[in-house]
């Protein structure tokens, strides 16, 4: 069992305990506790159940690797499922639950999958699910989700805020030790502006555990130096609880600052998302230490050698009296050292080499240590936790030679240098077959835009194993004492021999419950790619990315492949490092800032006036207004009927207005629209309609001549940035030597249309220009003033009806609007919204770009001959219109549709024809672009595109509804109000 | 007439920087070769201005000469004089290639005021904003968040944030969060 040392842990502050609640239990740590430590201080060793097989589960790290002590952290608003215990820092009233039991962490129903592991073997589910298919989705998987998961979800919206910050550096340092700290001393000296970050609190990284002399000075007192001289350099930066996420092309990296993860109360942001831009990238980020695979080795108890020590000297929390350790490298001694000298029992070292010979070692025999040589663990004794270890030779099958009491396992395989920043940007490795590990291949590295490498690695990453070699490699001034280790003997299955029953019960992948059987299986069964094993296995897919499995599980692959470890390769290292919050991800965009919402100058006023807000891109506009508790639908239709009858207020500020300026500009305009602008005549408006180059109408709008060379093109709302793109697209790229100029005066003009009967009487009540119809004859525009206002008057009409659209500087567009609605009153003016003018369009049988159109739909499928010029040589579209396909007669093609009984259509129904296709789906003959309920008609109205649809008039056809019946409908003119347009032209 | 109306009527907020929505002011869009004669002395005529090089403005009281594009030029005044300004400008390069728009009612013009005025902003945009390289007088476009925007640093401490006028409220607060108290970052001392 595991406990708290009376002395020691040079991390913690005894002045201050904290309480937490782990499992509802009232526990007490200190300051400087992670919550791994301190429930190990509370002799907590268990601290979860596996994912597949629900067995018990100890911490085995110290660090981000950690793959089993993920707990539920946090409650209601700040609640976070799967939170490593390891990198979790304790804080005063902290609440933790462990996860994936039930009903409780010490008993636990589930784990009778562990007694039917021989029925869930590697592809288990691949195998077992594929038939009845239907079963699938109604049984297995409701079974299976209820037994594997790991945290809960969060209910509540998240408290917190987030944020990003973009950083540019010349060098970014990623890594705080020994290694991180030299890189950025030589970076800073050279000059540029240095970015150090570190992502644990503290720096040094494992230094000053692993103890030694550097220049005649201790570790501790070494790195201490070493950050207060980085500390008052002017061009140096440090953050630590700031972590290396993801390397990128162009010196991109993501950082991940928690900043209030340790102190949840503490204001400002609790997480920051770096994005930084560095010139030179070093990655410090150390090595992270292996598992050996021997029989039980995921019983809690069974710990690294290196975590082991970082409790024991961190933390001062011994893991039990009796720590057994095994190893196939020198590393784990100082463990043996660190527990002896803490006054805790190391009964032996087990070491797989035969006659390893170092200072090292012979120090701990000095210690009075038994060290045994060549031997192994056949396996760990205990059910919930260890007792005990059987030895055996580890050239043999298992045979077990002795029992030796514990209540703790201290183990090493050797050290992977993590090299998983370095990989995320295309950076190789190589592997060394002297250390048994991958390493960076420096010529091979991640290169920038001048095929020059931006990113390098230093110390332990890699694969400078000792101080020494570490110091020496990150360029220190400062010489650490040389030592000469044991070379290390590549161990991965513990004894070499083993049989099948050791082998089921040696654990690759702890939190995704891989075994070595389970790789081997994958072999024999023929997954030879190490990347398809991985997925068939699920060897490294869990939240830990396998830091602690993948290359022993790819060693094992590699054996039952017979074939070398370089051959077989890594999987593909990905970021993030580490998990990172979505609440960082978002930064600031949640809440209010999820999303622009763009708001026109009247905007207030429609709040107010009971506007029912439809979005329009990232525009807001009212839908309808509705007067008191009149339904949405009674005020589109009383909206609509108020325009025909009196006259209507529309908000059109949202349309886009693109200037169009130069000696070349009618050039251009007659090439962007399928009709002639170049003849249209100064102060005329005309209709135009754009197309792509493959012919599909894009936009249309009115276009406004406003002298020799400007014209002023209307888009569609949705439309004023794209299409203004478009435009400088063709102008810089294929007609870079035309001369045209274009500015998007969207946002400058509020637009209001005063629309209707009545509407020449509300403005002639402003006064101040002449609107009659001799002065100002439909589609034409004027300059003026209205009611004391500057004004630009268009004549041109969306609804069929006598109507005025009215363009003001922005900043007047309230004023100008308050006016209106005033002066309109004594009309019966009201206010219109979107819906409303759907349905004037629609009884006019005007198209609307995204009804009428999706893409697919050419003019010339809607009619809209008329309105494409066969004068002109050329129009951006014209040779795919020409295309055998589009000229089919057999095309789809807009029609008006009555229905017989006088109901409205289903808005995208289909119109059925005779008989199936190949997919036994009943064929059909046409779709309903747009349909509405017209108050004036009093009956449904409905555009359509059909099938050879001018040719059929007067057909009657049917539609298919959802719920299964069919309706008939009359195919008609498109234009169903005022077909001789009279209204409009008075 | 009525009196222009801003967006937000002069919103404020305090934080470790404080935003402030500034009055309407005069903005017209200049294109046109920026190389020629012609522009320069356009310019010179109307504000008494030199042209700024790339990323830069050149300012004398109210008066602006602000890089846009390598063809285009924003030029601030009173937001009175603006029409008048945009007259002579189309008046003096008659005969020219080139492309007027007052555009004073566009755009809504934020401050942004603090000893880290500079760290509320590099929240928002990846423009470099390091002291090296974004100096008093830098004038560069960019996004914040999710919408295009400019970013005139007037002085060591004062910023100012040109945005379209819909986004507005947006871009409020925007600056009102990254600005908020607690959010301090300390990447650059001041």
């Amino acid at each position: 069992m595991s406990t708290r040392l009376a002395k020691g842990g040079r991390l913690l502050n005894r002045n201050r305990a904290l309480d937490f609640i782990f499992n509802g239990r009232h526990m007490r740590g200190f300051e400087g506790d992670t919550l791994a430590s301190a429930l190990l201080g509370e002799g907590q060793v268990l601290m979860g159940r596996s994912f597949k097989y629900h067995r018990p589960r100890g911490v085995v790290a110290s660090g981000a690797e950690e793959p089993n002590a993920l707990m539920n952290v946090g409650e209601g608003a700040r609640f976070e499922p799967n939170q490593r215990a390891t990198t979790q820092e304790l804080y005063d009233g902290l609440r933790a639950d462990s996860q994936n039991h039930w009903p409780s962490l010490e008993f636990d129903v589930g784990v009778v999958n562990n007694y039917a592991a021989r029925f869930l073997p590697a592809g288990f589910y691949y195998k077992t699910f594929m038939q009845p298919r239907a079963a699938w989705k109604h049984l297995f998987e409701p079974v299976i989700r209820k037994s594997a998961g790991l945290g809960r979800v969060p209910k509540e919206r998240d408290a917190d805020r987030y944020e990003h910050f973009h950083a540019h550096v010349d060098t970014l340092v990623i890594g705080g030790g020994l290694a991180g700290l030299t890189a950025a001393r030589r970076a800073a000296d050279a000059g540029g502006t240095v970015l150090l970050i570190e992502q644990t609190a503290h720096w040094g990284g494992r230094a000053p555990v692993d103890g030694g002399r550097i220049g005649g000075a201790d570790p501790e007192g070494w790195v201490k130096n070493a950050v207060q001289e980085l500390d008052v350099k002017d061009n140096v930066r440090m953050r630590t609880r700031c972590m290396g996420a993801g390397i990128y092309d162009h010196g991109y990296v993501l950082a991940y600052e928690r900043l209030t993860d340790h102190a949840p109360d503490a204001d400002g942001p609790r997480h920051r998302l770096w994005k930084i831009r560095a010139r030179q990238v070093v990655v410090a980020t150390g090595a992270i230490e292996r598992p050996l695979s021997f029989a039980g080795n995921d019983l809690p108890g069974v710990m690294l050698a290196g975590a082991v020590r970082d409790y024991v000297v961190n933390w001062a929390v011994s893991p039990g009296d009796r720590t057994v350790i095994v190893t196939n490298n020198d590393d784990a001694y100082r463990t043996a050292l660190a527990l002896h000298s803490a006054g805790l029992q190391v009964p032996a070292v087990i070491d797989a080499r035969t006659a390893p010979q170092s200072a090292l070692i012979q120090q701990v025999r000095d210690a009075g240590i038994r060290v045994e040589t060549g031997r192994a663990i056949a396996s760990v004794k205990g059910r919930a936790r260890v007792t005990g270890v059987a030895i055996t030779g580890q050239a043999g099958e298992g045979a077990v030679l002795e029992e030796i009491g514990c209540d703790a396992v201290a183990m090493s395989g050797g050290w992977s240098p993590a090299v998983h920043l370095w990989s995320h940007c295309g950076g190789k490795l190589v592997w060394d077959e002297a250390q048994a590990f991958f390493r960076p291949d420096p010529d091979r590295a991640p290169t920038g835009a001048d095929g020059a490498a931006f990113v390098r690695v230093a110390g332990a990453a890699n694969g400078a194993m000792s101080t020494a070699e570490v110091l020496a490699d990150a360029g220190a001034d400062a010489a650490a004492e040389s030592e000469t280790p044991a070379p290390i003997l590549p161990v991965w299955i513990m004894p070499q021999g083993a049989g099948p029953e050791l082998r089921a019960k040696m654990w690759l992948d702890y939190q995704n419950d891989v075994k070595v059987s389970d790789v081997q299986l994958a072999a024999r069964e023929g997954y030879e790619s190490v990347e398809h094993t991985k997925r068939y296995t699920t060897l490294g897919m869990a939240t830990d990315q396998g830091k602690l499995s993948n290359i022993n599980g790819l060693a094992v692959l590699s054996n039952a492949l017979n074939a070398p470890i370089p051959e077989v390769g890594t999987t593909t290292f990905r970021p993030p490092y580490t998990p990172i919050s979505f609440g960082s991800i978002a930064g600031e965009a949640r809440g209010d800032l999820f999303q622009p919402l763009r708001r026109t100058a009247m905007h207030d006023w429609h709040s107010i006036n009971g506007a029912h807000w439809e979005p329009v891109g990232q525009w807001r506009r009212p839908y309808c207004y509705r007067r008191g508790d009149e339904s949405v639908e009674d005020a589109v239709m009383r909206e609509v009927k108020n325009t025909r009858e009196a006259v209507g207020l529309l908000d059109a500020s949202t349309l886009g207005k693109i200037l169009v300026k130069g000696p070349d500009a009618g050039r251009f305009l007659d090439m962007m629209y399928t009709n002639m602008m170049s003849s249209l005549k100064v102060g005329c408006c005309r209709y135009g309609l754009m197309c792509s180059e493959n012919g599909f109408l894009i936009d249309d709008g009115v276009v406004a001549r406003l002298s020799e060379d400007e014209w002023l093109c209307h888009t569609t709302t949705g439309g004023a940035d794209a299409i203004h793109a478009h435009m400088e697209e063709w102008l810089q790229t294929e007609w870079w030597d035309w001369q045209v100029f274009t500015a998007n005066l969207t946002e400058q003009y509020a637009q209001i249309g005063v629309v209707g009967p009545r509407a020449r009487e509300v403005l002639d009540l402003l006064g101040g220009m002449d609107l009659s119809k001799d002065a100002m004859p439909f589609m034409s525009w004027a300059n003026g003033t209205l009611g004391g206002f500057d004004v630009r008057v268009f004549r041109i009409s969306f609804s069929g009806e006598l109507s005025f659209e009215i363009a003001v500087k922005a900043a007047q567009g309230r004023a100008l609007w308050d006016a209106l609605a005033l002066a309109g009153r004594e009309f019966g003016a009201m206010p219109y919204g979107t819906e409303a003018l759907h349905v004037l369009r629609a009884e006019k049988g005007f198209i609307m770009i995204g009804d009428e159109t999706d893409g697919t739909v050419i003019p010339q499928d809607l009619g809209l001959n008329w309105a494409i010029s066969k004068k002109k040589d050329d129009y951006i579209g014209k040779r795919a219109q020409a295309r055998a396909h589009m000229t089919d007669p057999d095309r789809w093609k807009l029609v008006g549709l009555e229905t017989l009984d006088g109901s409205v259509l289903p808005d995208g129904a289909l119109a059925l024809a005779e008989g199936e296709n190949a997919n036994g789906q009943r064929r059909t003959q046409g779709r309903v672009t747009s349909t509405y309920y017209s108050p004036v008609l009093g009956r449904g109205i409905a555009m359509g595109l059909v099938h050879r649809g001018p040719d059929r008039m007067g057909e009657v056809i049917r539609f298919a509804r959802l719920d299964g019946t069919e309706v008939e409908a009359r195919i008609v003119s498109t234009v169903f109000y005022d077909p001789d347009g009279e209204k409009q032209n008075v | 007439m009525s009196e222009p109306a801003s967006a937000l009527g002069g919103a404020v907020s305090e934080g470790f920087a404080r935003v402030e929505e500034m009055p309407p002011r005069g903005m017209i869009a200049l294109r046109g070769d920026l190389g020629s004669g012609a522009v320069k002395a356009a310019v010179k005529d109307a504000l008494s201005l030199d042209l700024p090089g790339t990323w830069r403005a050149t300012d004398a009281g109210e008066a602006a000469v602000c890089w846009m594009a390598p063809d285009e030029l924003l030029l601030m005044s009173s937001y009175a004089q603006a029409p008048e300004i945009a007259r002579k400008l189309g008046h003096f390069l008659a005969g020219e290639h080139h492309l007027v728009a007052d555009m004073s009612d566009a755009r809504s013009l934020f401050r942004v005021t603090g000893l880290d005025a500079r760290e509320a902003l590099a929240k928002l945009t990846p423009a470099d904003l390091s002291p090296g390289a974004f100096t008093p007088g830098t004038f560069r476009r960019t996004r914040l968040a999710q919408v295009p925007a400019a970013i005139w640093m007037r002085d060591d401490t004062v910023f100012e944030v040109l945005c379209f006028r819909s986004a507005a409220r947006y871009m409020f607060d925007l600056l009102t969060e990254a600005a908020a108290r607690g959010g301090e970052v300390g990447f650059w001392p001041d």
